[in-house]
């Protein structure tokens, strides 16, 4: 098994979500949820993160924001949108200012609908995308040999 | 001592040091989140990060950083070896000192402002321990009459009440030297503060594998000085300073737990208010009782 897989630190970005599942997200990091159970870390720092949690649908404004803190990411890294906003634009889709999902500007590997996604949705994403994060670690592995 | 005795203690810390230090970072993590009423990770969790980081891809944002990380990691067994190997003090502090400085010039060559906010904070924090940990050698002079780790040890002079207060201020410089709350300015393991990972901040991959290792070097070799400070050379009181150190490491914890971030002008202060009253005191006694 990747180590990866065995301490995701975690990225959480606000797109521009309403806060409502940014709460969420930070309810899995209290002694209800304890997220860190599994290693996870809600870190700040694009450059030691393995999952990028993005809440909210992307705008003009921050399409860059959120390229450059994916470019930022060294591989093997997860994108996982939380939330029915950041997966496809959710009720502000028609808005003339919004993109639409995250996955307009970066590959997003999981998503989990909701509004606000639940936080035991949320540490399903973010376990679904474990998997997903061991499958590049391997792949990872194979390249460099 | 003698070469052969050289490359044994060399080995030994070397080899040791770190599972002791991964061991207690583990133990770190898990006392925090009981205390904040988790579950808290898994033991090992500090070996399965620094595990994960050699697996990430390596960005290097300036070439010579990952030079001076690897002094820093260098000059901290360095360190370790020579106060295990029972050589001067005073050397050790000093060796110790260079390997600060590594991490430093590390945490400035990145271009990040939190970085050099970060390195800006730990010279502050340095100024505040450094006058600790020297009068802390003085007072061991005092009492033992060497600055030699292994002649204070077998001086027959310690364990004594005549060094107390030197003790207790270094144990407050610990939680300097440590980056404990309420010290913790220029980086913390702690998520979300105003300097997002301070010096570490631009480090990823092995480079951060590396400072996580120096960690638990520098932590093994700092609880060995707690424990010198009952050391007389028997099996009893090295098993007595083991412990020792081991309640001081756990009330590191509780601190850490238990208070907000100081600014840098209040950790400065307290520094030297601790090291000016309990160290200087404590040298004015050795010197006039």
């Amino acid at each position: 098994m990747a180590y990866t897989t065995k301490s995701p630190w975690i990225l959480h970005y606000d797109a521009s979500s309403c806060n409502g599942c940014d709460i969420e997200v930070l309810a899995c990091l209290t002694p209800l949820y304890d997220v860190e159970r599994f290693g996870i870390i809600n870190t700040g720092d694009p450059k030691q993160a393995d999952i990028l949690l993005i809440t909210g649908a992307v705008n003009d404004q921050n399409k860059n924001v959120v390229k450059q803190l994916y470019e930022q990411m060294p591989d093997p890294k997860v994108v996982v949108a939380v939330g029915i906003c950041a997966c496809s634009g959710g009720v502000f889709r028609d808005c003339y200012n919004i993109l639409g999902g995250v996955d307009t500007v970066i590959p997003v590997d999981v998503y989990v609908p909701g509004c606000a996604a639940r936080p035991e949705s949320i540490i399903d994403g973010v376990v679904k995308g474990l998997a997903v994060l061991e499958e590049k670690t391997n792949k990872m592995k194979e390249a460099k040999r | 001592m003698s070469d052969l005795d050289w490359i044994i203690v060399a080995l030994v810390y070397a080899v040791l040091a770190p599972l002791a230090g991964c061991i207690l970072a583990g133990v770190d993590r898990k006392i925090s989140a009981r205390m904040q009423g988790r579950r808290g990770p898994p033991l090992l969790q500090p070996y399965y990060d620094v595990r994960k980081f050699c697996e990430k891809e390596q960005i290097t944002s300036n070439g010579v950083q990952d030079f001076y990380v690897g002094c820093y990691l260098l000059f901290v067994i360095i360190t370790g070896i020579l106060f295990f190997a029972g050589q001067d003090l005073l050397l050790v502090i000093f060796t110790l000192t260079l390997g600060e400085t590594f991490l430093i010039l590390a945490a400035y060559s990145s271009g990040s402002p939190f970085s050099q906010i970060g390195a800006q904070r730990e010279l502050y924090a340095a100024m505040a321990f450094e006058p600790i940990f020297l009068l802390m050698a003085i007072c061991l002079y005092l009492q033992t009459g060497s600055f030699s780790v292994s002649d204070i040890v077998w001086s027959g002079e310690l364990p004594s009440i005549m060094v107390i207060g030197a003790f207790l201020a270094f144990v407050i410089g610990l939680t300097i030297k440590m980056r404990k709350s309420p010290f913790d300015l220029s980086m913390s393991h702690h998520a979300h503060q105003d300097l997002v990972r301070g010096m570490t901040t631009e480090f990823s991959g092995r480079t951060l594998a590396m400072i996580e290792v120096s960690h638990w070097y520098e932590n093994i070799m700092l609880l060995g000085m707690v424990a010198l400070f009952i050391a007389d050379g028997t099996i009893l009181m090295t098993v007595l300073g083991i412990i020792l150190a081991v309640i001081v490491y756990i009330l590191e914890i509780a601190i850490d737990n238990g208070f907000a971030r100081m600014t840098w002008q209040n950790a400065l202060k307290s520094g030297w208010v601790v090291a000016l009253v309990l160290g200087v005191l404590n040298v004015a006694v050795l010197l006039y009782l």
